[in-house]
C-alpha cells in the first residue's frame, strides 16, 4: 500500500519534471528563435526609446540577413559580450558612413565585409559604433518591431530623428 | 483510418517534444562538428587525408563568455558571420600581444576582445588578418578530439611555445618606446 504510493508519488514528479523540461525547452526555442522581450535602459536611444520601456523583437530578419539601414536592432556589446546594446543601423557591409555628423568638416570610412556601423538615436550621449567601430553582423541578436510599455507610446518604433536622417541620407547620396 | 490517424498524431506529439528538447541541448551543452581547412594543424586535421577530424564542441563552457588563453574555440567569422572558424586562444583582453602579420607590430587588446590564432601559421585566416575579435563571437570551446579514435583526447588549454601575452618588463620596455598600440576593433 505505503510503496504503491510512494511509486505513485514518483511517477507524478517526474511527470512534473518532465513536463517542466520540456516547456522550458519550448520556451527557448521561441525565446531564441522567434521574438523575446526586452527592456531597456540608458539613454542611447532617447527621444525613440526611453529607460524601462519594454520592447519585442523578432529574430527573423537578423537570421535571415534582411536588416536594412533604419532598423533599430538589439546586439551584444562588442565590448562586453555580457551586455546587450540598442541602436540603430545606420550602415551595411560595402557603406559609406560619416563619423561626425555635427562637424563642419566630416570624416567618412568604410563599412567592412560582415559588420554594420550602429548609432544611437540620441547622437550625443550615446556610445556606439563612433567609438568601438564597425560591429560584426553576427553580434547581431534582434529587431525591434514593437514597443509594448509605457502604453501612452507604445506601437510600431518612429524613425530616426533629424541629426540621423543625415547621417543615412549621407551615406544614400555618396552611393553603395 | 482511426490507427493511421492516431499514428499520425502521437508521432506529431512526439516531434513537437523531441525538437525544441534537441535544439536546447545543442545550444546549452554542446555538439559534434567536423573540422575542415589546415589552419589548425598539425593540432587538428594533422595531415592531408581524405576525412577531417570530429571536435566536440562545448557550448556549456563559454556560456559567460569566460575562455582563458590556450583554449581552442569556434567562433563566428567577423568577416562573415555565417562562417564559423576554429582557432586558438593566444591573447586575452589587457593582453599584449606580438603580432605576426598585422599591421601594428605589438598589439595591446581592447575589452571585451580577444587575440585568436590557427596553429598553422601562413595559412590560417585568423587575427593577424582581421585583427582582435570580440569574445562575443566565441561560440563553443572545443574539449576533445572524438575522431579518429585513435587520437581520441581532452583538449588542453596550451600555448604555441614562443606565443603568448608579453612579460610586463617587454610592455614597459615597448610603451616606453611608444610601440604599443590599440586597436580600433
Amino acid at each position: 500500500m505505503f510503496s504503491g504510493g510512494l511509486r505513485a508519488a514518483v511517477w507524478k514528479a517526474a511527470a512534473v519534471v518532465g513536463y517542466a523540461v520540456q516547456y522550458g525547452c519550448i520556451a527557448h526555442c521561441t525565446l531564441e528563435y522567434a521574438a523575446d522581450f526586452i527592456v531597456c535602459s540608458g539613454p542611447s536611444m532617447e527621444p525613440t526609446i526611453h529607460t524601462q520601456d519594454v520592447l519585442i523583437t523578432e529574430k527573423f530578419s537578423v537570421m535571415m540577413k534582411t536588416v536594412n539601414v533604419g532598423d533599430v536592432v538589439i546586439a551584444r556589446s562588442p565590448t562586453n559580450p555580457n551586455i546587450f546594446i540598442c541602436k540603430r543601423v545606420a550602415g551595411l557591409e560595402g557603406d559609406k558612413v560619416c563619423l561626425n555628423p555635427g562637424s563642419f568638416i566630416k570624416k567618412y570610412r568604410w563599412v567592412p565585409r560582415g559588420h554594420v556601423w550602429l548609432v544611437g538615436d540620441n547622437m550625443g550621449n550615446s556610445s556606439d559604433s563612433r567609438v568601438y567601430g564597425p560591429v560584426p553582423y553576427a553580434l547581431l541578436r534582434s529587431k525591434v518591431v514593437f514597443k509594448v510599455w509605457p502604453p501612452g507610446d507604445s506601437g510600431s518604433l518612429r524613425g530616426p530623428p533629424q541629426e540621423m536622417l543625415q547621417v543615412l541620407r549621407t551615406m544614400k547620396d555618396t552611393g553603395r | 483510418m482511426q490507427a493511421a490517424r492516431r499514428y499520425f498524431k502521437s508521432f506529431a506529439s512526439g516531434f513537437v517534444v523531441a525538437v525544441p528538447v534537441t535544439v536546447t541541448f545543442l545550444d546549452y551543452v554542446g555538439y559534434v562538428a567536423r573540422v575542415e581547412g589546415a589552419s589548425m594543424q598539425p593540432f587538428l586535421n594533422p595531415e592531408d587525408r581524405s576525412f577531417n577530424d570530429v571536435v566536440l564542441l562545448n557550448r556549456w563552457s563559454v556560456r559567460n563568455f569566460k575562455v582563458n588563453r590556450g583554449d581552442v574555440v569556434s567562433l563566428a567569422s567577423p568577416r562573415d558571420p555565417e562562417q564559423r572558424i576554429i582557432k586558438r586562444v593566444i591573447g586575452l583582453e589587457g593582453d599584449t600581444v606580438k603580432t605576426r602579420t598585422y599591421k601594428n607590430r605589438y598589439v595591446r587588446v581592447p575589452s571585451g576582445h580577444c587575440w585568436v590564432e590557427g596553429d598553422n601559421f601562413g595559412h590560417s585566416l585568423d587575427s593577424n588578418f582581421f585583427g582582435p575579435v570580440s569574445v562575443g563571437l566565441v561560440h563553443a570551446r572545443a574539449s576533445h578530439i572524438l575522431w579518429p579514435p585513435q587520437r581520441w583526447q581532452r583538449i588542453e588549454p596550451s600555448l604555441p611555445t614562443d606565443r603568448g601575452p608579453l612579460d610586463q618588463e617587454t610592455i614597459d620596455h615597448l610603451e616606453e618606446q611608444g610601440a604599443v598600440t590599440i586597436p580600433k576593433t
